[in-house]
C-alpha cells in the first residue's frame, strides 16, 4: 500500500513539536553534526588518506541524492564541480526562496524545524571547507525569516554555530537574506546577483556556473532546502542506506506538494518513485480523489514551469526489470511512477515536486492565461524574447479568455512559445514557453474552437450592426 | 537588506530615502532606484494601513481567489475591475493581487500585512476585515 515515509517531516507536525532547539536536540538533532566533526581520516589501498570532508562528499554521491530544488541535478555531482583551486573562499547558498507556483514543502520545513535546515547546511558547509553561508529567504516568509534568526542565535549560543565548532576548531557563520518578491531570485544566478544586492539579473552560462564565478565571482554551492536536510540524513544514516530508499537513480525521500482540484491537497513525503501519479491523487493516504462527480482533465505535474499532463495519456518507459534485459512498456498517467525520470520520459518534468490537479470543469484556456499573466509578469526583462514573448502570450490568453480571441490564437502562441525556448539567457524562457506549448498542443480543439467562436460571435454582431468587438 | 528596513519602518521608499541610501553606500541614487523598482515588495509611495495581499497564482484561482478579492474590494469601497494596488482614501487599506505564497496547499490564501490567512472564504474575509478595524 503506498504510503508517507517521514524522514524530513518525521517530527514537524508531530503534537508538540516546537522549532526550538531544545526540542530539536531531544529529538536527536545536532547528533549527525556531531558524528560528521568527529569522523577520522580513512586510510586508502593506495598509501594515501581520504579527509573526512572527502568521505563525507563520497557518501553524498553514492546516496545518489538529486536536487529538489527544480532540476534535480545530483547533489554529489554539483559538489564535486566546485573549483578548490582557486584560492578564492567558497560559498554555500540555501536557496529558500520557494516561489514556484504550487510548491509549499520548504515552508514547512523553515516554519517547523528550522534546525533541521541549520545541521544540514552545517554539514554541507563543513564538507565543502565553506566558511560563510547564505540562506536566502523569499520576503514572504516574515514569519519564516524571524523564526531561522532566532534559530541561528540558539546554534551559536550551544556552539553549533561560530566560531571552534564543537571544539572541532572549525568557524562557520550563516546569515539570513531576505527576498523582496521576485520569482526569478529562485533561479541560482539571479538570487547570487540579488545577494549581491542588485537586480536578480540572472547570469549567462559559461562562463557563470556558480561552481566557479559564484557570489562575488568565488566558487559557490545553491542547494534547495530540501537537498540540504536530506544531507542531514545521508550522514546519519549513511549514503548506502539513503540510496536504498526510493528507486534505482531516485532515491531518497521527497515531499510532494499536491494542490488544485483534489479533495485532500497537502504535503506527502514519500519514497521517490514508490507511489504513482494516480495514487498520490486517488489514494487515500494521499490525494484522496476528486470532488464529487468530477473527473480527471490533466495534471501540472512539477510546478507550473513544468508541461501538463493530460488524462488517459499513454508513454513509453524504459524498465529495467531484476532480470535485466531493458524493456519499452506503455504507461498510462496514472500508472507513472512520480519520480525524476519516469516523468522526463514522459516528455515534462517532476520539477519542484508540486502536482496541480486539473477536473473536467476547467477550461485550458483560462488555467493557462492565469499560468502565463504569472510569467509575463515575473519576467526579469533581460532577454527580448522573454520579456515581450511571455507578455505576449499573456496578452493573447487574456484575449481569448474574456471573449476577444480568434482562432490562429493557437497557433499565434505556439509561434512565440517556440521562437522564445533555447534563446534565452536563463531557463525561465523554458519555464514560460512549455506550459503554452504544451496546453495548446495537447488541447489544441480547446483553444481554437473558443477563438473560433468568439469571432463568429463578433461577425453575428458586426452583421446585427453591433458594435465590433475589437 | 538595508531597503526592507526602511520599508517596514516607513511603509514605503521615498525619493529622499533612495538619495539617503545611496549616498550613505557610496553609489549614485540610480544604483537604489532601479532595485526599488525591481523587486516588488518595495514601494515608492504609501500603501494602507492593513495592507491585503491575496495569492491570484493557479492553486489560489482554482479555489477561488478572485471572489475573494472582488469582496475586499467591494467591502472596502475599491473598485474590483482595476488592476494593480489600490488603496482606500482614508488609508486603511490597500488591496492587491500577489503571486503565489507557497501555500498552495490550504488555498485560497491572503497575506495582511505580515499575517498569513488559509483556506479564505467569503465569511472569513468578513472576520479578517473585523479584525483589521479592530486594531
Ligand atoms: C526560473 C527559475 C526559478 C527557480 N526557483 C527556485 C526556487 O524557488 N527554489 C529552489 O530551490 N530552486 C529554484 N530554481 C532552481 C535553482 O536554479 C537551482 O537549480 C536550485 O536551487 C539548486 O538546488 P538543488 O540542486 O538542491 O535543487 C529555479 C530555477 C529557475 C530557472
Ligand atoms: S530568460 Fe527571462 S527571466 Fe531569464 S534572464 Fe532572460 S529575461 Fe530574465
Ligand atoms: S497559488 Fe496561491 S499560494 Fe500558491
Amino acid at each position: 500500500m503506498p504510503q508517507e515515509h517521514r524522514l524530513i517531516l518525521k517530527h514537524a507536525d508531530a503534537p508538540g513539536y516546537t522549532p526550538d532547539v531544545e526540542c530539536y536536540t531531544r529529538h536527536g538533532g545536532y547528533e549527525a553534526l556531531r558524528k560528521a566533526l568527529a569522523m577520522i581520516p580513512r586510510d586508502l589501498p593506495d598509501g594515501k588518506k581520504m579527509s573526512p570532508q572527502e568521505q563525507i562528499r563520497e557518501d553524498v554521491k553514492l546516496s545518489g541524492l538529486r536536487g529538489r530544488g527544480g532540476a534535480g541535478f545530483s547533489c554529489g555531482i554539483k559538489w564535486s564541480l566546485v573549483d578548490r583551486r582557486s584560492g578564492k573562499p567558497i560559498y554555500l547558498i540555501c536557496n529558500a526562496d520557494e516561489s514556484e507556483p504550487g510548491t509549499f514543502k520548504d515552508r514547512q520545513i523553515l516554519h517547523k524545524d528550522p534546525h533541521q535546515l541549520i545541521e544540514g547546511m552545517i554539514i554541507s558547509c563543513w564538507a565543502n571547507d565553506v566558511k560563510l553561508a547564505y540562506i536566502y529567504i523569499r520576503g514572504e516568509f516574515p514569519a519564516g525569516a524571524k523564526i531561522l534568526n532566532h534559530a541561528l542565535k540558539e546554534a551559536r549560543a550551544r556552539g553549533f554555530l561560530g566560531k571552534n565548532i564543537l571544539g572541532a576548531g572549525y568557524d562557520l557563520e550563516i546569515h539570513v537574506h531576505r527576498g523582496a518578491g521576485a520569482y526569478i531570485c529562485g533561479e541560482e544566478t539571479g538570487l547570487i546577483e540579488s545577494l549581491e544586492g542588485k537586480r536578480a539579473y540572472p547570469r549567462i552560462k559559461p562562463p557563470y556556473f556558480p561552481a566557479v564565478l559564484g557570489l562575488y565571482m568565488c566558487p559557490t554551492i545553491v542547494n534547495n532546502v530540501e537537498t540540504l536536510c536530506a544531507v542531514k540524513h545521508i550522514v546519519s544514516m549513511g549514503g548506502a542506506d539513503y540510496a536504498r530508499l526510493g528507486t534505482p537513480n531516485n532515491t531518497g525521500t521527497r515531499i510532494v506538494s499536491l494542490s488544485g482540484d483534489v479533495k485532500r491537497p497537502g504535503y506527502y513525503e514519500v519514497e521517490v518513485g514508490k507511489a504513482s501519479v494516480g495514487e498520490l491523487i486517488f489514494h487515500e493516504n494521499f490525494g484522496q480523489g476528486l470532488r464529487e462527480g468530477r473527473r480527471l482533465k490533466a495534471i501540472i505535474p512539477g510546478g507550473s514551469s513544468s508541461k501538463v499532463l493530460k488524462a488517459g495519456e499513454k508513454f513509453k518507459l524504459k524498465r529495467k526489470p531484476p532480470d535485466g534485459q531493458m524493456v519499452a512498456t506503455d504507461v498510462d498517467l496514472l500508472d507513472l511512477p512520480y519520480d525524476f525520470d519516469s516523468l522526463q520520459s514522459a516528455g515534462t518534468m517532476s520539477g519542484s515536486g508540486a502536482i496541480i490537479v486539473l477536473d473536467d470543469t476547467r477550461s485550458m484556456v483560462d488555467t493557462l492565461s492565469n499560468v502565463s499573466e504569472f510569467y509575463a509578469h515575473e519576467s526579469c526583462g533581460q532577454c527580448t524574447p522573454c520579456r515581450e514573448g511571455s507578455l505576449w502570450m499573456s496578452k493573447a490568453l487574456d484575449r481569448l479568455s474574456n471573449g476577444q480571441g480568434r482562432k490562429q490564437d493557437a497557433d499565434y502562441l505556439l509561434h512565440i512559445a517556440q521562437n522564445i525556448q533555447g534563446r534565452t539567457i536563463c531557463a525561465f524562457g523554458e519555464a514560460c514557453a512549455w506550459p503554452v506549448l504544451s496546453f495548446v498542443k495537447k488541447f489544441k480543439d480547446e483553444f481554437e474552437t473558443r477563438g473560433a467562436e468568439q469571432e463568429a460571435a463578433r461577425a453575428g454582431a458586426g452583421t446585427a450592426g453591433g458594435a465590433s468587438g475589437q | 537588506m538595508f531597503l526592507h528596513a526602511l520599508q517596514e519602518h516607513f511603509g514605503f521608499i521615498s525619493k529622499d530615502a533612495v538619495e539617503w541610501t545611496a549616498s550613505k553606500l557610496g553609489l549614485q541614487p540610480i544604483n537604489v532606484h532601479e532595485l526599488v523598482t525591481f523587486y516588488p515588495m518595495f514601494r515608492q509611495e504609501p500603501l494602507g494601513r492593513h495592507q491585503i495581499k491575496v495569492c491570484r497564482t493557479l492553486s489560489c484561482a482554482l479555489a477561488g481567489a478572485h471572489q475573494v478579492r472582488t469582496f475586499f474590494c467591494k467591502r472596502v469601497g475599491l473598485d474590483p475591475h482595476k488592476h494593480g494596488p489600490q488603496t482606500t482614501s482614508d488609508g486603511h487599506y490597500t488591496v492587491e493581487f500577489v503571486e503565489c505564497l507557497a501555500s498552495c496547499g490550504t488555498a485560497p490564501v491572503v497575506m495582511v500585512n505580515e499575517t498569513f490567512h488559509e483556506q479564505v472564504t467569503v465569511e472569513k474575509a468578513e472576520q479578517i476585515l473585523a479584525g483589521c478595524r479592530a486594531t
